[in-house]
């Protein structure tokens, strides 16, 4: 069976699955309740400065009758004392030695403050310290959270003052509002970060209530904008995590991979695009911490099937396929097949590709079942109708290359071949 | 054995006769299964229903909470949306040609959600439609059935003010007076013809019958006045009594036809009609299975289907028949009446001759053979449901033109007396509520067409 045991600078877990920073990680109780269900470790819930909570907090987007596909919150970093946060930690870290054992955390801005509180949170036990540069509302008007991870030189300034003072791993978590995560990213592993973390939450309006007018969530009759997260983030993650991986100074440093992991799938996926684990919230508060359970045995069976006998084997193996796209093959041409056999007549394949691309695919009326063909030459492969088709394999993308050769734009140019045909 | 009344207790009726199919109960339960629509594009759905709904944009409708609309996309192209989402035989219309059929997964409930949404359409009395401007012109209708009301909502919708006359004192036709009452209630029949007509624009005379020599007491209308006093005429008369066996002893007391049975049951409510221990009933129709169920629910003791041909060939759907088989209903195939034998003037016994298939007949379906070979059912009760035969006589002696009864019309649902149109089961003979439906808003389209051909409803 394969070995999902994970080790993130040093920092060993029994599988490569942490609570992200987050109300499940506020406390003892929680934490406990987390290590007993199975999960390698925990960031614990973000200590620093003296906050105060709102009511109501979070809100949701629900997706064709699935709730919180997509979840915003407006909590700030936690609200209980300190001494008891870090007695609790060291509970915890007493109770579950073999557990990662990781604190958030979001001093004031001087170089003091982190000091102190560093010294505080490593007095526990901890195994490591994640920096929260990434909170996106309720710090960032303090001049913390994500307004120190947007502007790359106040984030350079932090880490060097947290270096001075750590003696455990520290991992900077990144906001991902700003265009692009990279420079943070780079400024602060240049300032000597041990590890990256990303994504944060994005800033967000989940929606608007049509009977009341006010957006969600609903404090008083205002709102404020919230950190998004959940399934819906997680392409843009993916995105930005790809961007980390890829460049040479970021991926120098381990990266823990964040935004809206909810399987077992989601975690391989970001790890096969250079995340060295996981963290994962919004999955958690949804459902409880008994979803970490598949996420061990789905990843642990997939790799099984692959072939791969530790988490070390795959981690990355997806980066160099994502290239840039002038360096993609024009020659390479994929056309849609539809299996009359499975198909169901729903007339989906035909509509979307009549009005939403190359009107490629031809309708023979019949009462009450239509039949479907693609027009072969019509056809761009553009996946539209096999991404609509609600049957597993019915259309298949079949290749039909325009020629033998890898052949890019670029060299498209320099030929100065012929332009589109449709 | 014999034949009475008042079998029940009161909560035995209720039970017996509540809805067969319980609406959804929560907005959630509804939520699941719209969700679950693929929202087919040029749907199978659609285009197997008679009116045309679009099911998938109902549907879609419900999950974006637009209800209203919802209700409207029925409602315009069905304005027995809420009744037909009851009695509809739905699984060889919309719902069996849903698209998970093929899949073989459970088809999206369609009748439940038009329920739904109709239902709540009805309950709040949204006016989904407006009437445009009055243009003047009169049409009468004859028949306040499904033919008749959605002509008379269609062209009251155009400007046209509709006077219906109907022989009965409600309306609805066959939805009121011929279906399973726990289909649909007599009460919902009643408020589904006000919530019809609460558009405006449509009176409808009760009590109202076409035709001359009407016994004492009914009120006549003539064929001829009518042609005089609107500018136009549509006849939705529907079809007539059960017909008849023609076999010794159908006079015997004990034999009634199958209409007047249901129409007594939904007319006089349950505890009054009087059902016989053992009751055979003759037939395989969807109103046979109407009329042996319920005879089932009055509290008769064994109810037996006699059908003269096989399962294959049987005119009513796999769902019905398996209503009549879970209400413990017997069914006896090619078994065809010979004879009813009676004891004092009543029914005492059914004898069958036993059947074989031959050839096809004209409907494709095997022509069932007598084998010479007989059988007898003990029964006090006998109920005709082989069927029902058009308004012959009625039809004639108003010189319209028609085939054994059934009114001929043209393309354009005229029959051969200009400006009198007819559709539904006058002219078909006798389908679903929904084929009738559509024959009334093609009725009122081609009245339109009639009356002022320049300004066509798109």
């Amino acid at each position: 069976m394969a070995d999902i045991s994970a080790n993130f600078l040093g920092i060993k877990s029994p599988n490569p699955f942490w609570l992200a920073s987050a109300p499940p990680t506020d406390k003892k109780y929680n934490v406990l309740r987390a290590f007993e269900a199975g999960w390698g470790g925990v960031v614990w819930k973000t200590l620093g400065s003296q906050v105060k909570n709102v009511s109501s907090r979070y809100s949701a987007v629900d997706f064709n009758g699935t709730r919180a596909m997509g979840f915003n919150n407006i909590e700030l970093i936690s609200d209980r004392p300190l001494d008891i946060n870090l007695k609790e930690i060291a509970e915890c870290i007493r109770l579950f030695p073999d557990r990662a054992m990781i604190v958030s955390l979001m001093a004031d801005n001087d170089k003091k403050s982190w000091h102190e509180l560093i010294k505080k949170v490593e007095d526990t036990g901890a195994h490591g310290l994640e920096l929260n540069f990434g909170c996106p509302h309720g710090m960032t008007e303090r001049g913390m959270g994500a307004a120190v991870g947007q502007d790359p030189e106040i984030a350079c300034m932090v880490v060097e003052w947290v270096m001075e003072a750590a003696t455990i791993p520290v991992i900077t978590k990144l906001t991902p509002n700003v265009h692009s995560v990279v420079p943070t990213g780079k400024s602060v592993v240049k300032a000597g970060t041990n590890a990256l973390s990303l994504i944060n939450t994005i800033q967000s309006v989940t929606g608007i209530d049509l009977d009341t007018l006010v957006p969600n969530p609903n404090v008083g009759g205002k709102s404020v904008f919230g950190g998004y997260c959940g399934p819906a983030v997680k392409p843009i993650a993916l995105k930005m995590l790809t961007t980390i991986a890829q460049d040479d100074t970021t991926n120098k440093v381990p990266i823990s991979g964040i935004g809206g992991i909810s399987t077992w799938k989601d975690a391989v996926e970001f790890m096969l695009l250079g995340a060295s684990n996981v963290q994962v919230c919004t999955a958690a508060m949804k459902y409880g911490f008994r979803i970490i359970e598949d996420m061990c045995e789905g990843m642990s069976n997939w790799m099984d099937e692959k072939g791969f006998a530790t988490i070390n084997d795959f981690i990355g193996k997806s980066v160099p396929t994502i290239t840039h796209w002038e360096d993609l093959d024009i020659n390479f041409h994929v056309i849609a097949k539809i299996n009359q056999d499975k198909c169901i007549h729903c007339g989906l394949c035909y509509i979307a590709c009549e009005d939403g691309s190359h009107q490629s695919i031809n309708l023979a009326y019949g009462k009450p079942y239509n039949t479907y063909t693609v027009k072969e030459q019509e056809c761009v492969g553009c996946n539209l109708c096999k991404i609509v088709c609600p049957v597993d394999d019915c259309i298949t993308m079949e290749v039909h290359r325009k020629g033998d050769e890898y052949l890019n734009w670029k060299e498209f140019q320099r030929r100065g071949l012929p332009l589109n045909d449709h | 054995m014999a034949i009475t009344n008042n079998r029940l207790s009161k909560d035995q009726y209720e039970q017996n006769f509540s809805d067969i199919h319980p609406p959804f109960e929560t907005h959630n339960a509804a939520l699941v299964e719209a969700n679950r629509c693929l929202f087919c594009y040029d749907a199978p759905c659609t285009k197997s229903c008679p009116t045309g709904i679009n099911v998938p944009k109902f549907i879609k409708q419900i999950t974006t909470d637009n209800i209203k609309g919802s209700a409207h996309t029925i409602f315009v192209s069905n304005i027995m949306g809420a009744g037909c989402s009851k009695v509809c035989p739905v699984e060889k219309l919309c719902e069996g040609a849903c698209v998970y059929n093929l899949m073989e997964e459970e088809a999206i409930p369609i009748a439940k959600l038009q329920r739904y949404s109709t239902e709540k359409a009805m309950q709040n009395n949204w006016q989904l439609f407006q009437r445009k401007p009055s243009t003047g012109k009169k049409v009468a209708i004859v028949g306040a059935g499904p033919a008749g009301l959605s002509c008379a909502h269609v062209l009251s919708r155009e400007g046209i003010d509709v006077t219906i006359y109907e022989k009965e004192s409600k309306g609805g036709g066959l939805m009121t007076y011929g279906i399973a009452a726990y289909k649909v209630t007599p009460q919902f029949c009643e408020d589904e013809v006000n919530y019809i007509t609460s558009i405006g624009g449509i009176e409808i005379k009760y009590n109202q019958e076409l035709g001359k020599n009407l016994p004492a007491g009914r009120q006549g209308i003539s064929l001829t006045d009518l042609q005089k006093n609107y500018d136009a005429v549509y006849l939705g008369i529907g079809v007539g009594v059960a017909r008849q066996l023609d076999i010794p002893g159908e006079e015997l007391e004990g034999v009634v036809d199958a209409i007047s049975f249901i129409y007594d049951l939904r007319a006089k409510g349950y505890p009054v009609v009087p059902v016989g221990d053992k009751v055979a009933v003759i037939g395989m129709g969807m109103t046979a299975i109407d009329a042996a169920t319920q005879a089932k629910r009055l509290g008769a003791k064994e109810v037996t289907l006699v059908y003269r041909r096989t399962e294959k060939e049987k005119p009513c759907t796999q769902v019905e028949l398996d209503i009549a088989k879970l209400d413990g209903c017997e069914i006896i195939w090619l078994a065809a009446p010979k004879e009813v034998r009676g004891d004092n003037g009543k029914v005492s016994q059914l004898i069958c001759s036993i059947m074989k298939l031959g050839e096809p007949d004209a409907s494709g379906r095997r022509s069932p053979v007598d084998t010479g070979e007989t059988f007898s059912l003990d029964v006090d009760m006998v109920i005709k449901a082989a069927g029902q035969v058009p308004f012959e006589e009625l039809v004639n002696s108003s010189q319209i033109k028609n085939s054994k009864g059934k009114i001929v019309i043209d393309n354009n649902c005229a029959t051969n007396i200009k400006g009198v149109f007819a559709g539904g089961d006058a002219v078909n003979g006798g389908k679903e509520v929904v084929d009738a439906v559509q024959a009334g808003k093609d009725g009122a389209k081609a009245i339109m067409e009639y009356l002022n051909p320049q300004t066509l409803p798109k």
